[in-house]
């Protein structure tokens, strides 16, 4: 007879934390496994919130990874507005916001992010938003219409993606950023600039290395003022600038934390039995060889079901090379890759184009590449960065050849 | 004339032409329509498959998709399915996607639209 195995516990029902529990049922059909979410949705996918559900083009349960049915159906006990206050590693047991407590066999942190605020006085004003959840959408949406004025700070990808909403829903669209370019982090800064120009014949405004000092109340809307003494009227401001991972429940209970829930590449934490999975972790990437926190649809997806595969016995290590992608206006943006630093950007067709490639090298191999409406790229790209191999700068140039065929032609090499 | 040829002529008009077999490669799926519906075409070997272009999880086409191990990894959400059955092998990707059993003759890929392939 087989010994009656302990729960599968699981913090945080997002991308992530559904994944683990649908990964594990699908390896272990018996197995006790209690998913618990603070929100009221089941899990679902966040990348959508941003783009055509706040559009009103897509219905929020279209982001949702499985009905809300299916968790009962699947005998996952799926606790929503539920909230966990503490974690015991030493007793192997979470306490819930109800007081009750859960014992577990092995425990997942899925715990995620939240977006930070702006560090400035007038943060806190009511047409100050930002999107994270679903029910963050109905008071962004109020004012997606002609005739408002909509900020939005920071232009990374949450700050574009709604800025390319807004302007299509006939909004007057201003974007600061305190640096000199946007995408900062992620794209080389004549992809931005591309990218920019796009949102500019859109109508979009962009102010770049600009400092908010504060925002004012302005008779019920809000007034942004710059530091260079300008200011903004704004009928909603957009705070995008970045998120701070949900650790606390992990420190208190003496998990190692850097910026992130530190685990290994098969998703273990410092604890023994428990482990984190999503954006909330900072993980070992064996694809990139060094730690990276990854807020990304594929990192929530697939590192997740690494984390369930091992718990439901069957590991196999997470090693999918980083991966991200972006929808604003009709226009499909990809990237491919993690790069610290590149040394040069080869371009399959120019900035200018509605469709291009961009593959950046570092010391004569490829580190990271990016499609505009090229999507087709990104899989040669992915499979030549991985190669690790030196390229030929001039096939590469060649655009008469497909990258597919110059992948082929380098793989035989 | 027999049952048999009766038969082979009714279905011999639904055939319809998605494309010259010239056309494909092994690395590059082609993107061929009728009547406003968009299917994949792939090559694997001296075989031919053909299944919706849409991916039935999100907006990503299957024709740029990248083809090994005869399936098609979708360019969108990099899932994947099996071009010999339709069915979906790599999350997110759940739902199986049509396939239809292509007739080469003289050259030139046909397939009867009405007529896909059970799942």
């Amino acid at each position: 007879m087989v010994a009656q195995q302990g729960a599968v516990v699981i913090v945080g029902a997002g991308q992530a934390g559904g994944w683990v529990a649908l990964t594990v049922r699908s390896l272990q059909p018996d197995r006790p496994i209690i998913l618990i979410g603070d929100e009221d949705h089941p899990p679902y996918e966040r990348p959508p919130l941003s783009k055509d559900v706040l559009a009103g083009k897509a219905s929020p349960e279209s982001t949702y990874l499985k009905p809300l049915s299916h968790y009962a159906e699947a005998g996952i006990d799926l606790r929503l507005k539920s909230r966990v206050t503490a974690i015991t590693p030493d007793a192997k047991t979470v306490t819930l916001a109800s007081g009750e407590t859960l014992p577990y066999e092995q425990l997942v942190l899925a715990t995620g992010m939240q977006p930070r605020s702006l560090p400035l006085p007038g943060a806190d004003h009511p047409r100050v938003r930002t999107l994270r959840c679903m029910e963050d959408l109905a008071p962004i949406r109020k004012f997606l219409s002609p005739g408002h004025k909509i900020v939005c700070i920071g232009a990374g990808f949450i700050g574009l993606e709604i800025a390319a909403v807004a302007a299509r829903s006939g909004c007057a669209v201003t974007v600061l950023e305190t640096a000199p370019v946007a995408l900062g982090r992620v794209v080389a800064p004549e992809v931005s600039a591309a990218i920019v120009q796009r949102h500019k014949k859109q109508g979009v405004d962009f102010r770049f290395g600009v400092a908010v000092q504060a925002i004012e109340d302005n008779a019920g809307a809000a007034l942004v003022k710059l530091a260079d003494g300008e200011t903004l009227a704004a009928d909603l401001v957009i705070v995008g600038i970045g998120g701070q991972t949900n650790c606390h429940l992990a420190r208190e209970a003496g998990i190692a934390c850097d910026n992130g829930i530190m685990v290994d590449a098969e998703g273990r934490t410092s604890a023994p039995a428990v482990y984190a999975a999503g954006d909330v972790c900072r993980q070992y990437s064996l694809a990139l060889g060094r730690t990276i926190r990854l807020e990304s649809w594929q990192n929530a997806q697939n590192q997740a079901v690494a984390v369930g595969k091992h718990i439901a016995g069957a590991p196999e290590p997470y090693a999918d090379l980083p991966w991200f992608w972006t929808d604003q206006y009709d226009d499909n943006f990809q990237i491919v890759g993690a790069p610290e630093r590149w040394d040069r950007v080869i371009w399959r067709g120019s900035p200018d184009d509605d469709k291009f490639t961009a593959i950046y090298l570092l010391d004569g191999r490829i580190v990271a590449g990016n499609t505009l409406n090229n999507a087709r790229d990104i899989r040669p790209l992915r499979e030549m960065i991985l190669a690790r191999a030196e390229v030929d700068i001039g096939l590469l140039q060649d655009t008469q050849t497909s990258l597919i065929k110059i992948q082929k032609l380098q793989a035989a090499q | 004339m027999t049952m048999a040829t009766n038969n082979q002529s009714m279905r011999d008009t639904a055939l319809t032409q998605l494309c010259g077999f010239d056309q494909l490669d092994e690395d590059e799926p082609l993107r061929a329509e009728i009547d406003g519906f968009a299917y994949a075409v792939f090559k694997v070997g001296e075989m031919v498959f053909v299944t919706a272009d849409l991916c039935s999880h999100g907006p990503g086409f299957l024709s740029e998709g990248y083809v090994e191990d005869c399936q098609v990894e979708c360019p969108f959400h990099q899932g994947k399915f099996d071009l010999r059955t339709g069915l979906p092998t790599a999350p997110p990707c759940e739902v199986p996607i049509q396939t239809w059993t292509p007739v080469i003759r003289d050259g030139i890929v046909f397939i009867d639209p009405a007529s896909p392939n059970q799942i």
